[in-house]
Order: structure tokens, then C-alpha cells, then sequence
């Protein structure tokens, strides 16, 4: 198995270095996508509101590997053509985006009332108290559902290999069909995600020891 | 309302929450330097009036005069302008929370600093400066640095009272500032906000507590059922209340407060 990792190793660490930036890339986008209709639900503008609740309703509610089907081997049919990275980023950031306005929106929930009323209550506008008092204490709360999404986000990312893009679980499937040592490959490829997985497991926990400090 | 002397002018106030009518026409008026203490049951409205002066709550119906700001309100009224002007009567207008509301992710400090430096845009430094002395002022010169979490009861409230004062507002709103604190931390709170009173602060303040309104309090108006049922000097309402609601409220409160040993 070690020669077999070592033979594969250039290969496995390009790889890394896609899933990585796949769930990355994604979480970035998503998170960016989910605050801002966390905030939409959170809000009272009626229209727009139901556009965000048919999104979440919608992408919450079908596999992920059917939505990055679509956007890679459905949207041709309409004309629209998009590389598989892309295509592997578009379907990721709006699947976790999802997820995560669920999360953001909890945290927003949580932060008790007379938080807002207090920054109001100095003059504050609707964007100052939200950046400076209810998000801070918004984020504490969800700190513990976003890591979880960020992890699960990074082992969805083994889901685009199947649109051609050269993660992690692509490579392990072609190295395994090279040489029929699918059993040592996957074992390999399985360490290596829960390896980033507990990296980033121990930077979700030192984040929260941060925001917890104070209370 | 050329009248500067005016602080607060109140006329017509209607506030319903779904088919409740909580506030039934209020008129209010507080001059400059003026302690007025709005006292009544429970439910009588004297919270949803208070919060009305700051458009915590949005009135229904009437017209507000706020430190020369006037808003009228009622359905459609709502607009940019009137938005802008709100803001900016809290701006002038100063809110001491019955349950504090600090901010638990600031310090003492930063509590105190933070509605100068992000609404008025103070440098830094001269906020700390300014945010140091109201601490020292309050009495909490050693507990600048400590999360709410690690304050009493009666250190939160007094740190509410410097941020309020930290916007250098024109008028404070106290609502029921001691009635979320153990009664034996009632006095460090009233304390500070005699002295307040005693500076010649404008101050409207929801409260049971009889002994400080009949000590600091100009005038004194009295809630029954969304209506300010008595409206008189504080010496005058305490030692002869017309209405047959006041005097009963008042024989309740002045009994609790011998027997239960609150201020």
C-alpha cells in the first residue's frame, strides 16, 4: 500500500488541492449566498421572501448529485454549457448555501430582541446593529451547524467526479481501475479527507472557544 | 412647538397591539431639566408609552415632538425622511432597558463607546476617554474591562445608564430600570440616576418605586388602562391622589415596599 501511495502520490496531492479548493470556493459563495437570504427570511420584504423560501424549499429538498447532473448534463439542452469545475462550484455553493441560510437564520433567531432594540436605541441603523451587535452574536450561535456543513460540504465534493472534474475520489477511481487495487486507493482516499476533516474539525472548536469567551 | 424648553410633546398617542388598544390617546409634554415618573399596573401601557417616545414601538395613530423632531404617525407615513428623523431623535434620546440589554460579546467599555464611535463617528481615544469617565461616574471605574457576564445585576444596569449617557442625549428613558434587580441592588441604580436628576438630566422613567419619585420625580402621571388617568406635582400625587385607581395603587405599592424592605 505504501508503494502504491507513493506512486500516486503527485497525482493524490494535485487532487487534494481541487477538493480543497472545491469546498473552499463553495463554502465561501454559499455561506455569502445563505447570509444574505437568511437575512431576506429575517426581514419583512414579502415579494422576495418567497423567492428565498422556494430556493431553500428547493435545494434542501433534491439529491445533490441530481443537481450537479442538471447544471452539467441538463443545462446544455438550453444552451448553456459550463465547464465542470464551474459547473462542480455552482451546484456545491448553491446546494451549501442553502443549508446554510438555515444555519445563519437560526443564529439571527436566537440573538434576543432587545439586542436590536438596544443598538436602535443609540441610533444605530439596520446594517450598523447588524454588523456590529446581532451578527457577532448571530454567528456564535451557529458556529457548531456551519463547521458541520463545512465538513459535510468538503465530502460532497467527491459527488463531481462524476461530472469528469480530478478531485480526490476521481483519482482514487482511475488509479484503482489502472491498476485493481481499488481496496488500498479508496482506504487511502478515505484518510485523506477524514485527515482535512479533523484539521478542520480542530479549527472549528479553537473559533468557538473564541466567540465563547466572553460570556 | 417653537418652544425649545420642550423636550417631549406627545399628542394623541393610540397604540393597538392586534385588537388591543394599549395606548388610548395619550398627550405628554416634558420640558427641559424635567424628572417625570409614569407609574400604573401592570398592562395600564406606561412601557408601550415609553418605548412610543424612542419608536421602539411604531404609534398608531398621533404626533410626536421629540427634541424639536416631529413625527406624525399613522398608516402610510412611513417614508426616507421621517425614517432619517427617527433615527436621529434616538440619537438625542438616551434608553435605559428594564433587562439591560447589554451587548455580551463587548466589554463594559466597549458597551459604553460603541454607539458614539459607529453612530457619531468619534475617534477612538476621545470615546474611551469620554466612555472611562461615565464608567468612573456610575462607580464602575475598576470593571471597564469585565464581559456583562461577569457584572451583578445593579453593575449591568449602571453600565446601561453610561452607555445611554455616552451619546450625550437630551433626554434618558428609564424603563422600570430597577424592577429586573434583587431589591438589594435597587439603591446603586437609583443613586446613580438621582444624581443624574440632580445634573439637570431630562428624564422619563417607568417605575414602581415610590420613594424615588416622591423624592426626584417633577410631576408624576398616572396609568389606568392606556389612559393617563392623574397627571400632577410628585408631592401632590403622593400625598393626595385623586383618582380612586391611584390611591389604591399606591396603598398596594407603599405596603409591598415597607413590608418587602426594597427601598
Amino acid at each position: 500500500m505504501w508503494e502504491l501511495f507513493q506512486r500516486a502520490a503527485p497525482t493524490l496531492v494535485e487532487a487534494l488541492g481541487v477538493t480543497v479548493f472545491l469546498g473552499v470556493t463553495a463554502f465561501t459563495i454559499g455561506s455569502t449566498i445563505g447570509l444574505a437570504v437568511a437575512l431576506i427570511r429575517t426581514s419583512k420584504l414579502r415579494l422576495i421572501k418567497y423567492v428565498a423560501v422556494s430556493y431553500v424549499s428547493i435545494f434542501l429538498g433534491t439529491p445533490m448529485l441530481v443537481q450537479i447532473l442538471l447544471i452539467y448534463f441538463g443545462l446544455p439542452q438550453l444552451g448553456i454549457a459550463i465547464d465542470p469545475i464551474p459547473s462542480g462550484i455552482l451546484a456545491l455553493s448553491l446546494n451549501v448555501g442553502a443549508y446554510q441560510s438555515e444555519n445563519f437564520r437560526a443564529g439571527l433567531l436566537g440573538v434576543d430582541v432587545g439586542q436590536r432594540e438596544a443598538a436602535y436605541s443609540v441610533g444605530m441603523s439596520y446594517w450598523q446593529a447588524m454588523r456590529r451587535i446581532i451578527f457577532p452574536q448571530a454567528l456564535r450561535i451557529a458556529l457548531p451547524p456551519i463547521g458541520t456543513r463545512f465538513i459535510a460540504l468538503m465530502k460532497d465534493t467527491s459527488l463531481v467526479s462524476v461530472i469528469t472534474v480530478t478531485e480526490l475520489t476521481r483519482v482514487a477511481e482511475r488509479v484503482g481501475s489502472a491498476t485493481f487495487r481499488y481496496l488500498e486507493m479508496y482506504l487511502i482516499v478515505a484518510a485523506i479527507y477524514w485527515i482535512l476533516n479533523f484539521v478542520l474539525a480542530l479549527g472549528q472548536a479553537t473559533l468557538e472557544r473564541r466567540l465563547a469567551r466572553p460570556y | 412647538m417653537a418652544n425649545s424648553d420642550l423636550q417631549i410633546v406627545a399628542a394623541g398617542l393610540h397604540k393597538r397591539f392586534g385588537n388591543l388598544e394599549v395606548l388610548k390617546g395619550i398627550d405628554l409634554t416634558v420640558r427641559r431639566g424635567e424628572v417625570i415618573v409614569i407609574m400604573g399596573v401592570s398592562g395600564s401601557g406606561k412601557t408601550t408609552l415609553i418605548r412610543c417616545i424612542n419608536f421602539l414601538e411604531e404609534p398608531d395613530e398621533g404626533k410626536l415632538v421629540v427634541c424639536g423632531l416631529e413625527v406624525e404617525c399613522g398608516a402610510g407615513k412611513d417614508d426616507r425622511a421621517r425614517r432619517a428623523r427617527i433615527r436621529q431623535i434616538r440619537t438625542r434620546v438616551g434608553m435605559v432597558f428594564q433587562s439591560f440589554n447589554l451587548f455580551p460579546h463587548k466589554t463594559a467599555l466597549e458597551n459604553v463607546i460603541e454607539g458614539p464611535i459607529v453612530v457619531n463617528n468619534v475617534p477612538r481615544a476621545e470615546a474611551v476617554e469620554l466612555g472611562t469617565e461615565l464608567l468612573e461616574r456610575v462607580g464602575l471605574a475598576d470593571k471597564q474591562h469585565e464581559y456583562p457576564s461577569r457584572l451583578s445585576g445593579g453593575q449591568k444596569q449602571r453600565t446601561a445608564i453610561a452607555r445611554a449617557l455616552a451619546m450625550k442625549p437630551d433626554v434618558v428613558l428609564f424603563d422600570e430600570p430597577t424592577s429586573a434587580l434583587d431589591p438589594e441592588l435597587h439603591e446603586e441604580v437609583l443613586k446613580v440616576m438621582r444624581e443624574l436628576a440632580l445634573d439637570g438630566m431630562t428624564m422619563v422613567v417607568v417605575t414602581h418605586e415610590v420613594a424615588f419619585a416622591r423624592e426626584v420625580a417633577d410631576r408624576v402621571h398616572f396609568m389606568d388602562q392606556g389612559v393617563v388617568v392623574e397627571e400632577a406635582p410628585a408631592h401632590q400625587f403622593f400625598s393626595a391622589p385623586e383618582h380612586p385607581r391611584a390611591r389604591s395603587f399606591l396603598r398596594l405599592v407603599e405596603h409591598t415596599q415597607l413590608d418587602g424592605g426594597a427601598v
